[in-house]
């Protein structure tokens, strides 16, 4: 594997040259063990396109999205308003991000506070990068034949209406999508939206993601793709209930390209 | 009662949402089996106003079907269409009635529905089929009264052959007291209806159009920004800010962080409740509740009018300052209940009248958080490591780079 190249805001500064996307790590993708596999996966591809990206690295911090969600206001907004100001310091403009919630956050909710960036999420700068042909995948027999199925990220899906540009990277590989009997405008939750990430369910029957899991299940697919770190998690967490985490994988779809691109 | 939220603004999106989702019932298709049936009944109660017009008509003027005459041929069209849609409504009704009683559908069988719930329910389309078998009554009987009297059939296309099936033989005094029977039974029963309306679900009837006019046009994942705050930690974070400055003197009292009662909520929240018709579909789409869990986006709307409904009679009674020490959070929804939600925006997707059960909870939990400091352990742990140090876990900020150099 050749060497990642990740410039991060600062030392592009110092060299006195402005990126043309920040890449917006988040807390998953900076700390979670698997999730930091998402997150070089993206910085391959970008990489692989030469695109002129930097990071925040140690000047990132929480969008605010957990806190949010939890009914803390004060904790969100202190979390934005610092944000904004590091990010404004660095006249960013464009931000990539693969974790729904900061994209939901950056894009929606930091306009009011003062924030005014094009965010996009990860899914469709992909998309993005391989309509100009930056990006090729003629090599890619990775998935062929395979079934592929995609779990709609609520923060993605309903609350900002993107549902075709991860499914049409999927089409892109020699496989076969298909949808689960909730999907798009009625996907499932995975159970880890609104803070539920951070503490144990309510009382209740079953866990949800043992829900969502099944529905991935009935369709008989091979790989289970998302696009979003806690989708990530708590699919993987309801595969192992069932004994199939060696038989079904769960792939975010910046994995799934960047496997195809043999990246 | 509620709080000031601005919906005015974007006219043109506002008509074109409400024509789709309330005129057109778009949203009421992704389940086509009650929506074809709730197009019946929907479709048959707007057409039968043109009926109801020339009943009153009639009434008034001791006429006998007035608009016969200047529309002709037309005329025994537009009835026979009426009827029509009026049979459907009917065999809709008799589906509605039998989805809830005899198939006993999840999802308007829950124990939320018990008791008044259930009575409104089944009232409204008993009073349906009431309304509905005053018009054949009366269009049967004179129908046969009219033969009778020498008359060609009027050729009607329910009525001609069911009135004679249902009166034939019957005196021409005997009709002519059916057909009064059904027109006052009508008549009576369309001013019942509507004096009924505002204590009932039915209100969705009239409540879907002004509600969906001012659905929420902004993308569903963004919540409401708090201007409170805003002001606090703009405050907070400003270097020059004088801490011992005093603060700008105003009359108003100083409203509450989110929501403890229905006075705390928006008007648009309010409007909700009154034209939720407690179909369901919110809560069979709910991960909390299809996992057993207690919350129920319907119970949350259906307790936000109930307490509003309680906190106005006390109010006409006790004077406008009167506290009756009671409040939606707490004596009608649990904090159980609110923090069991994702906030995965299902439920308003869902709604076929763009109702907003989320942001009501997402203003129960700001009241919990901001004014109680009530929240769960772990996500009091949660808040405390975004304070602490950026992120939701225990890992210092200055690691946030690691994962470039890590293999």
């Amino acid at each position: 594997m050749s060497q990642l190249h990740v410039p991060t805001m600062a030392e592009m500064m110092a060299k006195g040259e402005t990126p043309d996307i920040l890449f917006w790590v988040g807390c998953s993708g900076s700390f979670d063990d698997r999730a930091k596999k998402i997150t070089k996966a993206v910085v391959k591809i970008l990489n692989n396109c030469s695109v002129n990206f930097a990071v925040l690295g140690a000047e990132e911090s929480c969008s605010g999205d957990p806190a949010k969600r939890a009914g803390n206001e004060f904790t969100f907004q202190m979390q934005a308003m610092m944000n904004i100001q590091v990010l404004d310091a660095y006249e960013i403009k464009k931000i990539v991000t693969a974790c729904p919630h900061c994209f939901n956050t950056l894009k929606n909710e930091y306009p009011e506070l003062g924030g005014n960036y094009e965010v996009i999420h990860h899914t469709q700068l992909i998309q993005e990068l391989i309509n100009q042909g930056k990006l090729a995948l003629e090599n890619g027999e990775t998935f062929k034949g395979k079934k592929i199925t995609f779990h709609d990220p609520c923060y993605l899906g309903r609350a900002n209406d993107v549902y075709e540009a991860p499914r049409s990277l999927i089409e892109k590989l020699d496989a076969e999508l298909v949808e689960m009997k909730r999907c798009k405008t009625n996907g499932l939750c995975c159970g880890a939206g609104g803070a539920q990430m951070f503490k144990e369910a309510e009382k209740g029957n079953k866990e949800i993601n043992i829900e969502r899991t099944e529905d991935a299940l009935a369709t008989n697919a091979d790989v289970i793709a998302t696009g979003c770190p806690f989708c990530n998690t708590m699919l993987t967490d309801g595969l192992k209930n069932f004994n199939k985490e060696n038989d079904i994988q769960v792939l975010d779809v910046a994995e799934l390209i960047a496997n195809a691109a043999d990246l | 009662m509620g709080r000031a939220i601005d919906r005015s603004d974007n006219k043109a999106e506002r008509w074109k949402t409400m024509a789709l989702v309330a005129l057109g019932q778009k949203k009421m298709f992704t389940r086509p089996i009650p929506a074809l049936l709730h197009l019946a009944l929907y479709a048959a109660f707007v057409i039968t106003q043109i009926e109801l017009i020339e009943i009153i008509t009639d009434g008034i003027t001791n006429g006998h079907r007035t608009f016969a005459a200047a529309l002709g041929g037309f005329y025994t069209f537009m009835i026979s269409f009426i009827e029509v849609l009026s049979l459907l409504a009917l065999i809709a009704t008799v589906a509605f009635l039998a989805r809830r009683n005899l198939l006993k559908l999840p999802r308007l069988n829950m124990k939320e529905l018990a008791g008044w719930p259930k009575k409104d329910a089944n009232l409204i389309l008993l009073m349906e089929i009431v309304l509905v078998s005053c018009i054949f009554t009366m269009n049967g009987a004179d129908e046969v009264a009219h033969v009778l009297q020498g008359h060609a059939s009027y050729n009607f296309a329910i009525s001609s052959w069911l009135g004679p099936l249902l009166f034939d033989g019957l005196s021409l005094h005997s009709l002519h007291s059916l057909e009064q029977i059904g027109w006052w039974g009508h008549f009576a029963m369309v001013l019942a209806f509507l004096n009924y309306l505002p204590y009932s679900k039915h209100f969705h009837i009239l409540l879907a159009f002004p509600n969906t006019y001012y659905s929420n046009l902004a993308k569903k994942g963004k919540f409401t920004n708090m201007e409170s705050v805003t002001n606090e930690v703009k405050l907070m974070m400003d270097p020059n800010a004088d801490p011992y400055a005093a603060q700008p003197t105003s009359d108003e009292e100083p409203q509450r962080f989110g929501a403890k009662d229905v006075t705390d909520l928006t008007w648009k929240n309010l409007m909700d409740a009154y034209t939720c018709t407690e179909c369901g579909r919110c809560t069979s789409s709910c991960p909390a509740n299809l996992t057993g869990k207690k919350l129920s986006p319907r119970k949350i709307m259906m307790d936000t009018r109930d307490r509003m409904v309680e906190l106005g009679d006390a109010k006409r009674k006790n004077g406008a300052d009167y506290d009756d020490n009671k409040s939606l959070l707490g004596d009608y929804i649990s904090e159980e209940e609110i923090w069991a939600c994702t906030s995965c925006n299902a439920c308003v997707q869902e709604c076929p009248v763009n109702i907003d059960p989320l942001s009501i909870i997402i203003d129960l939990r700001r009241f919990l958080v901001m004014e109680e400091s009530k929240v769960p352990s772990e996500l009091a742990g949660m808040l405390t490591n975004i304070e602490n140090n950026g992120a939701p876990w225990q890992f210092s900020q200055s690691d946030r780079g690691n994962w470039i150099h890590e293999d």
